[in-house]
């Protein structure tokens, strides 16, 4: 029962010990169960290759020219490798201007993410460790707004955003989204967690709360902010529906809007489409390979919560 | 007592020791301390204002504003909004109203797709999750590669899979044809093929995140409860219909709302892979009220829309709800 406990928990014991739940101990010595775990290997190798194999395909035809691209029957290895997708995406001047995308994607989902943490740290830590009038009615209205479905946000929130000037603008897309439910959840939940002594500890010392917060509880909360900022540049650099209809100017896209820009400008240059589809692709994917625990970990919290 | 007191610190790695004594509960109750609690009367809310600031503004305001909207002929190229009271929903229930048939097709559209890709993205993740619920060589890459898909955003996996599904050039007719199946399936132009391609990418995209899910709560299911299983006689099939079904059952639920609501709010697949066609067959309910209120303007019509379809949606979650706790009185 020791180690199957908090999902959180999982992660440590996850590389080691806690994988046996649903099959205890098929013993090495034994041939047939052997022979079964090769079998196991082997067919979930194949299925993640076909499961992958359309992503590889995406990077390969990026490095094709027009003509391979729309090859029949299609290839899966350039002939010739080169960059001309790349380039003329790239170029300076065009009405599709995909670095321009990239960067603006870059720099909502950054200040975002930073954005999301901050505030959601602040306002799970009351909610978490203090004790005060009205508490019990904000944090009931923010999860009631989870059963919320966001459709009802969109038309307000664009008169909202039309009235404040920031059509057309990323502040459009990096702050009225930043006041989720989830990113307060994600932070309490941590908070909480967190033995009592040590703010009482420092309370003896005469630290006043806000300090407290940003001595004691702030630096052991690092990775469950990182995990929470992750968690909204992903979600923010991913975001279509909103962008398309509040950035209109071709200079003010981020690149997933851009991409529906791209594909109906270009509609059978799939060279193009899969440079500009891999340079959408390429932060997330990095961020993925790199960080790929804590975005499974925290994706799979979020399921505890339930 | 302190169990219940590694949410989060788990991912520095420091396993023993550590580990609850009570049994554990899923959802970790944040305690607080009576004795540090005490604090100004105001500075709980210093904390809490940046939040609350952005959240009244961008959440609490605007679902009352919708609804205010959703009383008006509200057009905003113009520059006056006339009330009309209930008109806006009375002609989204009149068959001859321009509204009725657009909304109709297209919440027609949200409930085909829901239909069939919310038991598939039920299904087929669990499935994949108890092939990995063991431990084995690669078991963390295999979960990485399944879960791959979606950490991409819905525009590249749209954009991609248009190509993919090209009547002519694409991948998949090509490999249709390799294996002897007809390899002219107009997947993006024709109904219901533009169904399956629809449901199937979704399927391949988001299959992860429910797997990731199941799989994180299968390992919380203790070993003992399939080792007392087993000395009962139960086979493969017993046990899991005894022990992994009913040790899933709180997680079942949350991941069948979070499915349900996803599909309902599918969006970028229909608009970029069918562009909403043939005709308007696949324009689902999200892109009629998005195109409505943000691209014809007509803010008043979209934003009882999205009210009706709000309605609808809340139904379904609170019918979900009450299966979940039908079963579980029956047990």
């Amino acid at each position: 029962m020791t180690q199957l406990t908090e999902s959180g928990a999982s992660t440590a014991s996850g590389a080691s010990g806690a994988g046996n739940s649903g099959r205890p101990s098929t013993k090495r010595a034994d041939p047939a169960g052997r022979r079964k775990m090769v079998l196991r290997l082997i067919i979930l190798s194949i299925v993640a290759l076909i499961f992958i194999s359309p992503l590889i395909f995406m990077f390969v035809t990026s490095f094709k020219t027009r003509e391979d691209a729309t090859g029949i029957p299609p290839s899966w290895i350039p002939d010739p490798w080169t960059l001309q997708a790349y380039e003329s995406i790239l170029a300076p001047g065009s009405s599709t201007p995909v670095l321009r995308w990239f960067l603006n994607s870059m720099v909502a989902a950054l200040l975002h993410a930073a954005l999301v943490v901050v505030i959601s740290a602040l306002a799970a830590y009351p909610l978490a460790r203090m004790e005060f009038r009205g508490k019990k009615i904000v944090f009931g209205v923010i999860v009631a707004t989870l059963l919320v479905p966001p459709v009802i946000l969109i038309i307000p929130n664009y008169l909202i955003v039309s009235g404040l000037g920031w059509l057309n603008a990323l502040v459009a897309i990096i702050v009225p989204t930043a006041a989720s439910a989830f990113g307060v959840f994600f932070m309490r939940q941590f908070f909480g967690a967190l033995p009592e002594d040590l703010e009482e500890a420092a309370r003896l010392d005469g630290a006043n709360r806000f300090e407290m917060f940003t001595k004691i509880i702030l630096p052991l909360a690092k990775p469950a902010m990182a995990t929470l900022a992750l968690l909204a540049f992903l979600t923010n650099w991913n975001d279509f529906l909103w962008p398309i209809y509040v950035l209109f100017s071709p200079e003010v896209q981020t690149l997933p809007a851009g991409l529906s820009t791209l594909q109906s400008a270009n509609a059978v240059r799939y060279d193009l489409l899969m440079a500009g589809a891999v340079m959408a692709s390429l932060p997330v994917l990095a961020l993925f390979v790199f960080l790929q625990r804590f975005i499974i970990e925290g994706v799979s919290r979020s399921g505890v919560k339930g | 007592m302190k169990s219940s007191s590694q949410v989060g610190a788990s991912s520095k790695g420091e396993a023993p020791g550590r580990q609850p004594t009570t049994t554990p509960t899923r959802i970790a109750a944040p305690k607080t301390n009576k004795g540090v609690a005490k604090q100004a009367a105001g500075t709980p809310w210093l904390f809490l204002a940046p939040y609350l600031i952005l959240f009244i503004g961008f959440v609490l305001v605007p679902i009352v504003f919708g609804l205010w909207i959703s009383l008006h002929a509200w057009d905003y190229t113009r520059p006056l909004q006339p009330f009309v009271g209930l008109a806006n929903y009375v002609s989204l229930f009149q068959p001859d109203s321009p509204y009725f048939e657009s909304f109709w097709s297209s919440m027609q559209a949200t409930g085909i797709f829901t239909v069939f890709s919310v038991p598939l993205l039920l299904t087929i993740p669990l499935a994949v999750a108890l092939l990995m619920a063991s431990k084995f060589p690669g078991r963390n890459f295999f979960r990485a590669v399944y879960f791959a898909p979606y950490v991409l955003g819905v525009a590249v996996i749209s954009v991609l899979w248009r190509y993919l599904l090209d009547n002519n050039i694409g991948l998949v007719n090509y490999y249709l044809g390799v294996i002897g199946l007809p390899d002219n399936i107009a997947w993006t132009t024709s109904t219901p093929a533009a169904w399956v391609a629809l449901i199937g990418v979704t399927v391949w995209w988001t299959l992860g995140f429910n797997a990731v899910i199941y799989l994180a709560a299968l390992q919380d299911i203790p070993a003992e409860l399939y080792e007392a299983a087993r000395v009962d006689g139960a086979n493969k099939w017993q046990q899991f219909l005894n022990v992994t079904i009913p040790g899933l059952r709180p997680v079942l639920s949350f991941v069948t709302i979070v499915t349900l609501i996803a599909s309902v709010n599918m969006f970028g697949q229909s608009y970029l892979i069918t562009l909403g066609g043939p005709g308007r067959e696949t324009r689902t309910a999200i892109y009629q009220i998005a195109e409505t209120g943000l691209r014809n303007f007509q803010m008043g019509n979209a934003a009882a829309m999205s009210y009706v379809l709000t309605l609808f949606l809340m139904l379904l979650s609170l019918i979900v709800f009450w299966l979940f706790r039908e079963k579980k009185e029956g047990k």
